[in-house]
């Protein structure tokens, strides 16, 4: 298994650079990563993270439609606050595992 | 008398149909399977419509045809459940009690709900094949159709049977071929995956496949929207491709009745538990197939591997003892690869799909991740099956765990 240190901690990542154990993630690694993603976080960014991890803990599926349900922001703001690929990199940042849009 | 009560008839339904009746003594349980409409599809059927390989005819029977004596079967829409007073309402005012419930309502497209998809151009220059109707529409279309860009896009993921757009495309590229017109069709593949499907070996031999046969592959592409007028669809963060036949798999949600009973996740669909397919909410409330929502495909194979689980475990819970089958994932897809040839794929919530055979190690006849003329005839006897041995409940050569007897780790 890989390791990565952000923000002093060592973390357990997979090869594609995704957390393994969603509890390792705090906010001052999630800018960190952010960072490395050219992103620059702000609130909604955070309140954004936060949803993904709540929603990732419940098991549940995270997909873009269901993005304009959760009531923070809708898919094209989405789009503008993690640009290119807003659910990979969303998530990366959030420290839970990539979203499988399972077979 | 207590009862048992079957939202929907389709595969799943009909197969615990059959296999509760023959368990429950008629005297002790009544069981009832309700259901809006009187005709079965064999939904896999309906890639082969457009190209001619399959009629209408081919793939639909009378739903009563498969259900058994015993069963109560009642055609009526459902309003809503209500879990809480184990009652189900229908639109016409009559209401159903039950001591148990399985939910087997499966999935729809749900075209109108991505902006000009469902527009002027729907069943026109825009097609669906998972509507009888869009892949007869389709094939109205194929007949005079002269050529240009044709674009297969998935709108989101989860979607039903995940490998037909990637068939769909396959056989496209075998058609025009045959045709002599494989020259003025470009075909192009937009998925929202980062690659042709899900599980990185299955994805990489099926992302050769699509090279093979000049089939282009665009990934990451969430579909915003679809401009009629200039006949482009457009992704969420503003790339465009343009097309002049579209051929869409409009994304999926469940029945609204979920949504009105208060049952339903963000994408319509019922949460219930991956192994016990207990629902999160009600104990004596069970779901079956694309209703739910289980991590793995939506598809055939999953429900009938899924209902051998859900026989067993609504045995242990009417006799009071622990559930004692786990669903692991199963899933099981026959890929028609165009010109007589397929590929098989055979995985699980936790192994994805690896070479081998099937479902005898070492001897097949089938093989797994490679294409052979076997596999392709394996997919055709399979509408006879399905008709005759698996809606009906009876015993198939093939476990419904998987094994990884007959499969290679590379």
């Amino acid at each position: 298994m890989a390791q990565k240190t952000y923000a002093g901690v060592t973390i357990d990542v997979n090869d594609e650079g995704y957390f393994t154990d969603p509890s390792q993630w705090t906010k001052e690694i999630a800018a960190e990563i952010a960072k490395e993603e050219g992103v620059e976080l702000t609130d909604k960014h955070f309140e954004m993270l936060e949803y993904l991890r709540n929603k990732q803990a419940a098991g549940e599926q995270l997909t873009i439609r269901g993005i304009n349900k959760s009531g923070i922001v809708d898919v094209k703001t989405f789009y503008q606050m993690f640009p290119g690929a807003p659910l990979k990199k969303s998530t990366k940042i959030a420290g839970i595992p990539k979203p499988t849009s399972c077979v | 008398m207590k009862k048992l009560l079957i939202l929907g008839a389709g595969t799943g339904g009909t197969i615990m149909a059959n296999k509760m009746r023959k368990d429950l003594p008629r005297e002790e349980w009544d069981i009832t399977i309700i259901d809006q409409f009187k005709t079965h599809y064999y939904q896999p059927g309906f890639l082969f419509i457009p190209f001619g390989y399959y009629k209408e005819a081919d793939v639909i029977k009378p739903k009563n045809n498969f259900i058994p004596v015993g069963v109560n079967l009642l055609y009526g829409e459902i309003d809503k459940i209500d879990g809480k007073h184990n009652k189900v309402l229908l639109k016409d005012g009559e209401v159903m009690n039950y001591d148990i419930l399985i939910i087997a309502t499966g999935t729809r497209i749900a075209p109108e709900e991505t902006p000009g998809l469902k527009g002027e151009l729907w069943h026109k220059n825009i097609f669906d094949f998972y509507t009888i109707e869009g892949s007869k529409a389709l094939a109205n279309f194929f007949k005079t159709w002269e050529g240009g860009e044709l674009v297969v896009n998935i709108a989101d993921m989860p979607i039903k049977c995940p490998v037909a757009p990637l068939e769909f495309s396959f056989f496209a590229d075998a058609f025009f071929l045959e045709r002599g017109m494989r020259d003025k069709v470009n075909i192009t593949y937009v998925t929202p995956l980062s690659g042709a499907f899900t599980k990185p070996r299955a994805s990489k031999m099926l992302g050769n496949l699509l090279a093979e046969k000049n089939i282009k592959l665009v990934t990451d592409f969430f579909l915003g929207e679809v401009d009629n007028e200039s006949k482009k669809i457009i992704d969420f963060g503003g790339q465009e491709i343009p097309f002049d036949c579209l051929v869409s798999i409009p994304i999926h949600t469940g029945d609204p009745m979920i949504e009105r009973s208060g049952l339903a996740d963000d994408l319509g669909f019922v949460p219930a538990d991956k192994n016990t397919l207990q629902s999160n909410k009600f104990k004596n409330v069970f779901v079956l197939g694309d209703a739910g929502n289980f991590p793995t495909s939506k598809a055939g194979s999953v429900v009938h591997f899924q209902a051998d689980t859900l026989h067993e475990n609504l045995m242990c819970y009417i006799e009071n003892r622990p559930f004692t089958s786990s669903f692991d994932g199963h899933s099981n897809c026959y890929i028609e690869t165009g010109h007589g040839k397929g590929a098989l794929i055979d995985f699980n919530y936790d192994t994805e799909p690896l070479p081998g055979s099937f479902p005898f190690p070492g001897l097949g006849p089938f093989g797994l991740l490679k294409e052979s003329r076997m596999n392709h005839y394996g997919k055709l006897m399979f509408r006879w099956i399905y008709w005759h041995i698996l809606l009906k409940g009876k015993e198939m050569p093939i476990d419904s765990q998987m094994t990884m007897a007959g499969k290679k780790m590379e």
